[in-house]
Parts: C-alpha cells; structure tokens; sequence
C-alpha cells in the first residue's frame, strides 16, 4: 500500500462546540489509483485530503506512507515530504503574487537544494509539458484562471511526487478550462501517477477509476468495496 | 536549502515588492535619522559654547559692573542687569589698582559702544570696543592681517582700527582694508588689521562684527568713563581664587559688594552648561519619542508587511519549506531593509547637519549614530521576525486560509 489512513478524526473548536469534521475514517490508496473524493459542501472531503497530504495533522489516528507511521513526524520531517512525496493542486491555485510562472513552478526546487540552472531548465521544461511554452515570464495577474491551475499543476508536478492531489481543481474554472485540468489528470493517471482529487460534480469524478463518498465526516460509500464484495 | 538560497529568497522577496520594501525602509530612515539629527543640535549647541570660552583665554578672571550670578547660583535677573549697565560704576582707576596686585599678570579695560561705522558709501552700525593692546594676548585675538594696535597708538589716542573678520568682510568685500580709512562715529581712522575668526552669534557675543579701537581714543571720541568689562590675566591657575579675594577686596574699598562682579571666566561656562543641561535634556526627550515614534512605525509596517504574507508563508510551507528556512528568510529581510535604511538614515542625518551646520551648530556623534541605528535595526528586525515566527509554525493549510 502507498498510502494508509486509520481512524482518522479531525476535530475543530470553535467557541464551546466541537466540530467532527472527520470522524474515524479509514482509507487505504495503491500506488497508480485514480480517486475520487465527493459529498456535500462540509461532508469533510478538504479536510480528509489535506491530512492525507501532510498539510494538517490529524486530532487522532495514524497515516503510513509505504508503510512507515508518519503522524509523529517533526515539523522539518514534514516538510521534507510534502517536498519530496507530494504534489498538491489548490482550487485558488495559490501562485506567488508578481512572481514569473517559471519561478512558481520552481518553488519546490528551491526547497529540494537543487540548483537554480537546473531549476529553471526543470520548471521550463514542466511549463512546455502543460502547454505554457509561451507563457515562461508570466505573473499570475498576467495569466487566465486557466492557465494559472496549469502553471500549478506544474509546479505541484515538477519534484516528480509520488501522490498528486487536487482539491476541487476545477472549482474555479469554466467548463472547458476545467475539461481541460481534467485531460492533464487522465494523461497523469495514464503514465501511472497516483491521484487523489475532491470534487462534488459527478462529471468530473467520472474521470476517476475509484470514488469515494463523503457524509458528515465519514465516508459512506467507496467504489472499491463494492467491487471486492461483487 | 543552504544559506545562499535562503538569501537569494529574501533579496528576490524585497524587490518583489518594491513599494511595500520602500515603505518599510522609509520608517527606519525617517527614525534613525530624525533621532541622529537631534542629538547633533544638541551637542553642536555644547560644543560651540565650550569652544566660545575656550576662546576667550585661559587663566582670565572677569570683572564687570552689578551681580551676574543670583544667590541661587544662576544667572541675576534681566532687570538687575539692566540697571548694572546704566549704574556701571567700574572706572579706569579700577584696572590700574587691581593691576598692581601681586600674582597678576595684565589687567586691561574694555568699552563697549554702538556706532556707525562706514568705507566709503557702506555704513554699518556695529559694536565698538575700546581696549588695551594686550587684549590680543589676553584674549586670543590676533590680527591675521596687519597688526594689532600698540601702546604707543593707545598713549597718543590714535585714530587706528582692528576690524572683526565679519566686519571687514562687510565693508570692504574682496578689497584688502589694511592702511584704508574708515569712519567711526564721524571721525576717520586707520584700519591697522583684521582679527582672526572667532565664530560666534547664537546670543552670544559676535566677536567677528566688531571694531576694536584704543581704549584712550575710545574715551577721547566717545566721552564715557565707565568701563563695561575688566579682564584679568592670572601668572597661573593655581592662583586665581587668591585673585579674586584680593580683587574683590580692592573693588569693596571703593564700591558696594551688588555693585561689581568678579569671577573667573571659564566659570560661567559651568553656569551656561546648567542651563544648557536642561535645553539639552529636553532635545533628547524629543529625539527619545522620535525614537519611539520611529520604531512604531517600524513595527507597524513590518507587522502589516509580515500579516498579509501569512499565505505566502503557508504556500511556501506546503511546497516544502520547514519553519527554519522560513524564519531565516523573514530574518535577511529584515535586517537588509533594516541595515539599508538605517544606512540611508545615518547618511540623510549627516547631510542636513551639514546644512543645519551653516546657520546653526550640528555635531553628528558616534554615540546618537550607534543608538539609532541599534534601537531601529533591532525594532525592525524584531517585529519583521516575530509574526513570521508565529506564521511559520502554523500548519500550512491554517497559515493559506488566513486572509
Ligand atoms: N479551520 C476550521 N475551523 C473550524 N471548522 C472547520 C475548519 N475547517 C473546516 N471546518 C469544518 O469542518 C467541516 C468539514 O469541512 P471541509 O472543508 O473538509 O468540507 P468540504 O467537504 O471540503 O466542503 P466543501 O465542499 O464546501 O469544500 C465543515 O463543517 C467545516 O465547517
Ligand atoms: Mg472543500
């Protein structure tokens, strides 16, 4: 197994109520699976991914990456994987404001040592890969919706992550922007990238091979189960 | 990530954001140099007065007319000096008795009068003092050009003239005054020199505007007996408190003790100094909250500046970096702008004190230099830091949501 969550709960505090916004969940993804993540708005679909990601801790529960426990790992530990295992695809795409499309997507670079020749060469070349050849010198004031989900596909692409994970990527987009994503997705999942995406449109789950569904912070239906029970 | 990287970041970071940058720096210049700029009025003002007594001449003992110093200690009143002038009842007797005590070297009158004075068509009013010709030793005033009057000049009231170096300058422009004639109070006489350069003004005396003439031609034209001021030339330090005594004894023969004082010169720096204590004391009272002012201001834009990068710090930390690289990044920031502006602040300072310097007194010290500096670098590097801190040890989802 890649990627193992047990039991995991988030709780958050606000004022005296308790929210559950995960409730001992448990998820077990191989390494090349294409999943897919759904429920309603508040269902704990952003909050699962973000734990599974190494973005947040989790309140209890235990995660293993290649079998290792690493929910008792140091901040710097963190760090270092959320650099090395993973690439992460925001709805807001989140590039750095009046920073160049090449420099965004060499973000991760800088804080994997590698030098900056081979940071520019890496993120140029990841740009030409998501069709932004021409768009190397661009801010992201200068840039589509589009393009900037592009520029971070790139740079969530460019460290080579063993897990790419997308929280809702085409929430921000129109329609044919967002099939666009979509087609970057399939081509990632075809060369055998492991992906993980949250949506609550069933068009675009379609485009994953295994779905998830999410209810009040438990997951109450997963495709696979159904298929190992038929 | 190595430090080289780090310090890439950072540098890339600053010129990223040039007018956030700017701003910043601009609270750190604004400080550091209104603080350094203060405190150099404030020593200039010190330093310019102790040179003005240092001036006047060593081993000297004042005697002028009425009580200067109140029994408290400081200055009399503006009135009882007033009347000390119009009863000034020091004579020239006085200087010849008191220049017979043993232990004294020279005691020499001095009389001061308004007059006009002119070169040709240039008249100007200025002060007119009757002297001895051992006034240029006694008080340290040398001809630069030409000569000081003799005793012989003096013995026969002649009609010759040692201008101030202001003085000559204003009448005479680029011609040389010395054997030129000029007019004072109507009657020609001879400019013998030109007195070296004292600097002055400030409500001070302004030695460099004045005509110096012999103290008999001075009675001769003017007609006035009283003598404004004796000045005493002690043999050596050691004596001059005998001095004094003795002085104030020969005077009380003759007059009332309100009616004259006798003091050494260089003492009533010590009494100016109190006062200026006290001007000084509140000039840095005034830098000190400049100082405040400046580094809330500092604060302020670090602490903005840092708050709204919160989701710049939490993208960084989900791409990889740890809260260390993170606080050293916010760390070069700071200190580069902090360092840079205190830079230009300390070099702003020092080109208004040159200006300042040429109608008043400005002396840039190391001390307000080191003290503006630190305090501002530290504010700025400290406030640039601190929520970066805080920011860095976030999770990165909670530091991308904050807005
Ligand atoms: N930082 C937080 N503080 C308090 N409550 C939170 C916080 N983040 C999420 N929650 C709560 O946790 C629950 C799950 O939130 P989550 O963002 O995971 O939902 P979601 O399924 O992604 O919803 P959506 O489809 O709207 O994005 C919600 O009830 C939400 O209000
Ligand atoms: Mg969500």
């Amino acid at each position: 197994m890649l990627l193992v969550l047990e039991n995991i709960s988030k709780h958050y505090t606000v004022g005296d109520t308790i929210i559950r916004a995960l409730d001992q969940v448990s998820i077990s993804v191989d390494e090349g699976e294409y999943v897919a993540v759904m429920g309603h708005s508040g269902s704990g679909k952003s909050t699962l991914l973000q734990i599974a990601s190494f973005l947040d801790k989790p309140t209890t529960g235990s995660i293993l990456l290649r079998g290792k426990k690493v929910e008792n790992y140091s901040e710097n530990e963190m760090a270092g994987l959320r650099n090395r295992e993973i690439g992460f695809v925001f709805q807001q795409f989140n590039l750095l404001p009046k920073t160049s499309a090449i420099e965004n997507v060499a973000l991760p670079l800088v804080y994997a040592n590698v030098p900056a020749q081979e940071r520019t060469a890496r993120a140029e070349d990841m740009l030409r890969e998501v069709g932004l050849g021409d768009r190397l010198k661009n801010t992201r004031a200068q840039l589509s919706g589009g393009q900037q989900q592009r520029v971070a596909i790139a740079r969530a692409l460019i460290n080579n992550p063993s897990i790419v994970f997308a929280d809702e990527p085409t929430g921000n987009l129109d329609s044919k922007s967002g099939e666009e994503i979509m087609d970057m997705l399939d081509v990632l999942h075809k060369k055998g990238k492991t992906i993980i995406l949250v949506t609550h449109e069933a068009d675009i789950a379609h485009h994953a091979k295994r779905r998830i569904v999410m209810r009040d912070g438990h997951i109450i239906s997963d495709s696979k189960d159904r298929k190992k029970k038929v | 990530m190595n430090i080289e990287n780090t310090i890439r970041i950072a540098i890339q970071a600053i010129f990223t954001n040039k007018s956030r940058s700017l701003l910043t720096m601009l609270g750190v210049i604004i400080g550091v140099g209104a603080v350094i700029l203060l405190m150099a009025i404030g020593n200039g003002l010190q330093v310019y007065i102790t040179g003005q007594f240092d001036s006047l001449g060593a081993n000297t003992i004042s005697i002028v007319p009425g009580e200067v110093f109140s029994s408290s200690g400081g200055f009399g009143s503006r009135e009882s000096q007033f009347s000390a002038i119009s009863n000034n009842k020091l004579r020239y007797t006085d200087v010849k008795e008191i220049s017979k005590i043993s232990g004294i070297r020279a005691a020499i009158p001095m009389v001061l009068g308004n007059s006009d004075i002119s070169y040709q068509s240039t008249t100007k009013k200025r002060s007119i003092i009757g002297t001895m010709p051992e006034y240029e030793k006694v008080r340290n005033t040398k001809a630069e050009k030409g000569s000081f009057f003799s005793s012989s000049d003096n013995d026969g009231g002649k009609r010759v003239t040692v201008l101030g170096s202001l003085l000559a300058k204003d009448l005479f422009s680029n011609i040389d005054p010395i054997g030129k004639t000029v007019r004072i109070n109507g009657q020609a006489f001879k400019v013998l020199g030109v007195a070296e350069k004292k600097g002055g003004g400030f409500g001070g005396p302004q030695f460099d505007d004045y005509a110096y003439i012999p103290f008999k031609t001075y009675i001769d034209i003017f007609n006035d007996q009283k003598v404004s001021q004796i000045v005493v030339q002690a043999e050596d330090k050691e004596g001059i408190q005998e001095n004094i005594v003795q002085i104030k004894k020969q005077l009380g023969k003759r007059l009332k003790s309100d009616e004259f004082s006798v003091f050494e010169t260089t003492e009533i720096l010590k009494v100016i100094n109190q006062v200026l204590g006290v001007l000084t004391l509140g000039l840095g009272g005034i830098a000190a909250i400049s100082l405040v002012v400046g580094g809330i201001g500092i604060m302020n834009i670090m602490l903005v500046s840092v708050t709204e990068r919160t989701r710049e710090i939490g993208l960084r930390k989900a791409l990889g970096a740890t809260p260390g690289i993170i606080l050293l990044q916010f760390l070069i920031e700071s200190s580069l702008l902090s360092v840079f502006g205190g830079a230009i602040g300390v070099a702003l300072a020092f080109l208004l004190a040159l200006v300042i310097n040429q109608f008043f007194p400005a002396v840039v010290t190391m001390f307000s230099i080191v003290l503006a500096f630190g305090v501002s670098a530290t504010i700025g590097i400290v406030f640039g830091v601190a929520p970066a801190r805080r920011a860095s040890q976030l999770s990165p989802i909670e530091a991308l949501r904050s807005e």
